[in-house]
């Protein structure tokens, strides 16, 4: 059991932890023998060369992506218990923004606000500096204002588990800094982000999680 | 619940904004069954049996048309993982949309009937229970065609698959929903069909939006 990166189980959990997950895309292991865990206030920061298994890593977290082995628990219990309220408490935002062309900017978080039981799409709009483009309708934001709407959609309900996906992506500088800003008022509420990101983010009480020392080609050369 | 008015009101709104959506299956409808005069002659009477058959091919035809949209559009801008993530069942997340769905296009059709009617020579007592056969019948194809859209998410030409799977899932509503008229023709009653009708609803309606939902949740894979 002396793999690398491996951490036995943790006993006083609370929060997200993970033990041992494995995560397989088609006939390719991807990853294996992955453990973390997560405490209220930290951020997992997830890096890594492309294809080692960021974004499966992060679906897999919200589960949406199978476990090919191991456990995921919440405060010591295993998620797959209960997944509805594993998605009570999270919010996740993905490679795509998942923003509907031929609605507004405000109604986009509305449509999203009510499926969630949320509110304060105004605050939220605010928060990403899209105050202005309220009532434009989404085909004609560009590409860094779309990430900025879907990005929005983290304060329309408070959950105590972000997990993002390259959420720097196509935003500039300004955003870029509303956004840490953003991540780190999260922490200080005691809430929990994992993220993958190429950029570094600077998150007080952050831990890296280097993918590539799971990968099983890494770990036989 | 909120679940399913939240999806639906969602979906309902995606609908009003761009309804060329709707409107094109309920064009394809009428343009393809006054196509069939053309083809078999305007003998009132050689319609005037085929009108009830013809109708219902052509719904079913016409509901094949839209059910591509029923998930993909979702799939392919990133809302499907939302919805999946959403708090609150899939399966009722399901029915939501397959509600919109019906009230999208099944409905249109149904009001189009008496137009058809008169073209095909549909005799006079036969529309009652065939609007009612309908009625009953449509949902049905909603809601196995929601199988057959969430089975079909991910593969290259889905629609053609998605044409494959169901089709012949729906030749009980086809048999059933062309007896309820034609037994009205023949003064027989109308009834027991419609009945059987009603339980190939109730049938779907527990059944397809559990086996759609876990269609969705391998494709969010």
């Amino acid at each position: 059991m002396s793999a690398p990166g491996f951490a036995p189980p943790t006993t006083s959990s609370t929060g997200l932890a993970a033990e041992a997950l494995a995560c397989l895309r088609g006939e390719r292991l991807v990853f294996e023998r992955l453990s973390f865990s997560l405490a209220p206030g930290e951020a997992l920061v997830l890096s890594g060369p492309n294809g080692s298994g960021k974004s499966s890593l992060l679906r897999q977290l919200a589960g949406l992506g199978p476990l090919h082995d191991g456990r995921l628990l919440w405060n010591g219990t295993p998620v797959d218990t209960d997944p509805e309220a594993h998605r009570a408490r999270l919010a996740y935002v993905g490679h795509q923004d998942a923003v509907k062309s031929v609605l507004t900017a405000r109604e986009n978080l509305t449509a999203w606000a009510s499926l969630g039981g949320g509110g304060g799409e105004d605050e939220a709009l605010a928060t990403m500096g899209l105050g202005a483009l309220a009532d434009v309708p989404a085909r004609f934001l560009s590409a860094g204002q779309r990430r900025r709407l879907g990005l929005a959609r983290l304060f329309l309900r408070p959950v105590p588990l972000w997990l993002l996906d390259e959420p720097t992506l196509g935003l500039d500088a300004a955003a870029q800094a509303g956004l840490k800003a953003a991540l780190a008022r999260h922490l200080e509420q005691r809430g929990m982000i994992a993220l993958a990101t190429h950029v570094p983010l600077s998150l007080a009480r952050s831990q890296e999680l280097d993918l590539a020392r799971f990968s099983p080609v890494r770990a036989a050369a | 619940m909120s679940i399913f008015f939240a999806v639906l009101r969602r979906d309902l709104m995606l609908a009003l904004r761009s309804p060329a959506e709707s409107l094109m299956t309920v064009g394809f409808f009428v343009i393809a069954a006054t196509l069939v005069p053309f083809g078999v002659g305007p003998e009132p009477e050689t319609l005037a049996r085929i009108a009830a058959g013809l109708v219902w091919v052509m719904a079913l035809l016409a509901a094949l048309l839209s059910l591509d949209r029923l998930f993909q559009a979702d799939y392919e801008d990133g809302s499907l993982d939302l919805l999946l993530l959403s708090p609150g069942q899939t399966e009722i997340m399901v029915l939501g949309k397959v509600a919109a769905h019906w009230l999208t296009t099944g409905l249109p059709l149904i009001i189009s009937v008496p137009l058809l009617a008169v073209f095909l020579h549909l005799p006079l007592e036969a529309l009652p229970a065939l609007l009612a056969a309908m009625l009953l019948g449509t949902p049905v194809l909603s809601l196995l065609g929601a199988v057959g859209a969430a089975l079909a998410l991910g593969a290259r030409r889905g629609g053609a698959l998605t044409s494959l799977l169901v089709l012949p899932l729906f030749i009980p509503v086809l048999i059933f929903g062309v007896a309820a008229p034609e037994a009205a023709v023949a003064d027989l009653a109308a009834r027991p069909h419609l009945l059987i009708l009603a339980g190939l609803f109730f049938g779907a309606l527990v059944l397809s939006p559990w086996a759609a939902a876990a269609a969705l949740r391998l494709a969010a894979e």
